[in-house]
């Protein structure tokens, strides 16, 4: 794969992007904050699904298997799997029991992080994305830039033109409305015919057995009603004590993703249907997937297990919008992303996630459940400073630097000296626009010149 | 992330309190003025004022950078260096939290630093936030003709809880009208080592961020960090644009008709 850096400078290089990025996580933006000012108690109600999740993450064996005994009782069959290879496995096994040539899938990250879309395809399953942003990242044979919106970094010209090149019957008219009858006539009968659905879960209700998903399309209910069968796939951190617990994580969920009160779609779901039931599924699966998780949870990443997956860190972090998701190289982009994918992927190769953060703590601030992003990331930063991932420049110069700063005698005559060289070096006038050694800073801006001496050495002459 | 807005030491009541400058490497070397604004209103606020002799660094690149061995060695230097004073005041919200938010978390396991570095945090101060909290003080006899603009660095924003005490404080300045800065709290893309390893991300940030500032039309730009003043001020006078930045103690000091940042003295 390629490096950050070319990844980043592709992206920064690209002024389609950056329209697309500020279209919707600006909106999103905007919106979340609206929603916050009309949520009185918005702040307790954070503290306290904090706490509902460190909950469930230190007591999770006990709700896990809780989940399991209930969701078998409502007629699903739950299984575990490990990692996501033995994840995609036990899909591709269903599919294949099923006689599925066809699924209805609806995005679900935990599905990206195991890399199904993949695993179908190798099996020769044929795959109708429900989601309609998903339906055009397929269509781009890319990977989602969001966890949200998957396809937020492409216009709606750009869509319009894929549509226009992919669909059998596309739209004539370039307008949201036409652009969206032309998805559904390609997609409609695709879903209704799926033999399997699959989809992923927000929320798995302990007492209940119960599967919440939250969508906007409807896209969740199209995987779980027509098909015969039907399977979930879900990160195990996902449970939940109770619906009374789920209702609460629901009430910050949309506020935090995209400023709405509530989705267009909340469903909870128990078991296949039943005797009397006028539709739903034959069968269903519920795969759980581990996938590093309980190791998160022993290493000192238990506060990110809390993660409810609202998009709010990335539609708020300076470095996300001006890079977009896809920069970020890994299924989850922006700060949750940056924390998760060495956890998931290991830190070597991904050591700079951490580092290309400001920790400007505006992730932290606008997280649902206080996540302490920052802090997390710091925690990044110094297993890759012990395991000599850093490059060898900036451990040479932040050990040069702390050896003078250890000696403040020294400290002040390498200051003086250092400031006679940049004054030398900018040359005349307030502001130099080179100089040596600080292509980083004046390829970009232009530097002041220091001063003439430093304080302490004025002070120490006398001045006040 | 600790937004406080009070301090619960009770020294905060002392009535001529010993406050101890920790200077900042940054200010030390880049902007000596303003030190000396930060001596001026610390004195006319009621201050007996001190440099210790001993302070370098606060260890906050180390710290950043993940050094967290090197960060821990010159949190005790520091440490040693600001103990015994009333109050520790700092003319930079990053420096202020790394010793307030930091020092206590980096020598949480240790018996015989924890302690000190924990009465230490409780008695460190960013200047505005001392200024206007614990002395109540008001400019009173500074005036400066002039429209600013106020940009919220993010340390003293989200981990000291800095954000009306500066507006406040200028806003006793006779004659200087604050505009409102669109996204005043979002990073300016300085970030200490970030700005350096990741130059065209830093960027492309400070750019969105100058185009705010010039949309303002104001002469200035004010901000409590050096650094993100830096940044800010190095992009708004690569692009041409005739906005002059100041510290904010700096305009409190009545050093505002002076040279701005990058100006010759």
């Amino acid at each position: 794969m390629t490096s950050f850096k070319t990844r980043t400078a592709a992206a920064l290089a690209d002024p389609l992007l950056k329209v697309a990025v500020e279209r919707t996580a600006g909106t999103a933006e905007a919106k979340r904050a609206l929603a916050v000012d009309a949520f009185a108690g918005f702040e307790d109600a954070r503290t306290r699904a904090a706490a509902i999740k460190d909950h469930v993450i230190a007591n999770l064996d006990t709700y896990l298997e809780r989940f399991e005994a209930n969701a078998t009782a409502a007629g699903a069959t739950v299984h575990w799997a490990r990692t996501a290879d033995e994840a995609c496995a036990i899909v591709v096994d269903l599919c294949r029991r099923a006689g599925a040539r066809t699924v209805a899938r609806s995005k679900s990250m935990l599905g990206e992080e195991i890399g199904l879309p993949h695993a179908l395809a190798e099996a020769g399953i044929r795959r109708i994305e429900t989601d309609l942003a998903e339906h055009i990242i397929q269509l781009a044979d890319e990977r989602p830039s969001h966890i949200i919106w998957p396809a937020m970094h492409k216009t709606r010209e750009q869509v319009s033109a894929l549509f226009t090149q992919h669909h059998r019957d596309p739209h004539v008219e370039e307008t949201v409305a036409a652009m969206a009858e032309s998805a559904r006539r390609e997609l409609r009968s695709g879903m209704l015919g799926a033999d399997v659905g699959i989809s992923g879960a927000n929320f798995l209700v302990a007492d209940t057995g119960a599967i919440c998903t939250v969508t906007n399309e409807g896209n969740a209910e199209l995987s779980l009603v027509p098909p015969r069968m039907h399977i979930v796939t879900a990160g195990i951190e996902k449970i939940v004590p109770s619906m009374a617990h789920a209702t609460h994580m629901l009430r910050l969920l949309s506020r935090s993703a995209t400023g709405a009160a509530m989705s267009q779609y909340t469903t909870f779901y128990a078991g296949p249907r039943r005797a009397g039931d006028r539709d739903g599924p034959e069968e269903m699966h519920i795969v759980l997937v581990d996938n590093g998780r309980s190791r998160m949870r022993d290493e000192g990443l238990a506060e990110m297990l809390r993660c409810i997956r609202c998009g709010a860190c990335m539609n708020h972090c300076v470095v996300f919008r001006q890079i977009g998701g896809h920069a970020y190289g890994s299924t989850y982009p922006g700060p949750m992303g940056a924390v998760l994918t060495p956890a998931l992927d290991g830190l070597k190769g991904n050591q700079d996630l951490a580092s290309a953060c400001t920790l400007n703590g505006k992730c932290q601030e606008v997280c649902p459940v206080k996540i302490p992003l920052p802090t997390l990331l710091r925690g990044w930063r110094e297993r890759s400073w012990r395991e000599g991932l850093e490059p060898v420049s900036v451990r040479r110069g932040i050990a040069a630097w702390a050896w003078v700063a250890r000696r403040p005698a020294l400290y002040r005559l390498a200051v003086g000296g250092a400031l006679r060289a940049m004054r030398l070096a900018a040359g005349a006038g307030g502001w130099a626009r080179r100089l040596p050694l600080a292509g980083g800073w004046t390829d970009h801006r232009d530097f002041p010149k220091p001063a003439a001496k430093s304080f302490m050495d004025r002070y120490g002459a006398g001045e006040r | 992330m600790e937004t406080a807005t009070s301090n619960p030491d009770m020294s905060s009541r002392v009535e001529k309190p010993t406050v101890a400058l920790f200077v900042t490497c940054l200010v030390d070397a880049m902007r000596p003025q303003i030190g000396f604004a930060a001596l001026r209103t610390l004195a006319a606020a009621g201050c007996e004022v001190v440099v210790p002799r001993a302070q370098t660094c606060c260890g906050q690149p180390a710290l950043n950078s993940g050094d967290r061995a090197t960060a821990i060695d010159l949190a005790r230097r520091t440490i040693a260096a600001l103990e015994g004073y009333d109050h520790v005041v700092i003319p930079s919200g990053s420096c202020a939290a790394t010793i307030r938010v930091h020092y206590p978390e980096i020598l949480h396991d240790d018996p015989l630093w924890s302690p000190r570095a924990e009465a230490l945090a409780a008695r460190t101060w960013e200047i505005l936030a001392y200024l206007d909290e614990v002395r109540g003080w008001r400019p009173d006899a500074v005036s400066l003709p002039a429209t600013a603009t106020y940009h919220d660095s993010c340390s003293g924003l989200r981990e000291l809880g800095v954000k009306r005490q500066p507006r406040r404080l200028l806003g006793a300045v006779a004659g200087l009208s604050l505009k409102p800065l669109a996204g005043e709290e979002s990073c300016c893309g300085f970030g200490g080592t970030f700005c350096v390893k990741y130059p065209a991300i830093s960027n492309a940030i400070v750019g969105e961020k100058a185009a705010a500032i010039d949309a303002t039309g104001a002469d200035l730009l004010l901000a409590g960090d050096l650094g993100c003043l830096m940044n800010m001020a190095g992009k708004l006078h690569r692009e041409g644009s005739p906005v002059r930045a100041f510290h904010t103690v700096e305009i409190l000091a009545g050093m505002g008709g002076g040279p701005a940042i990058g100006e010759e003295a």
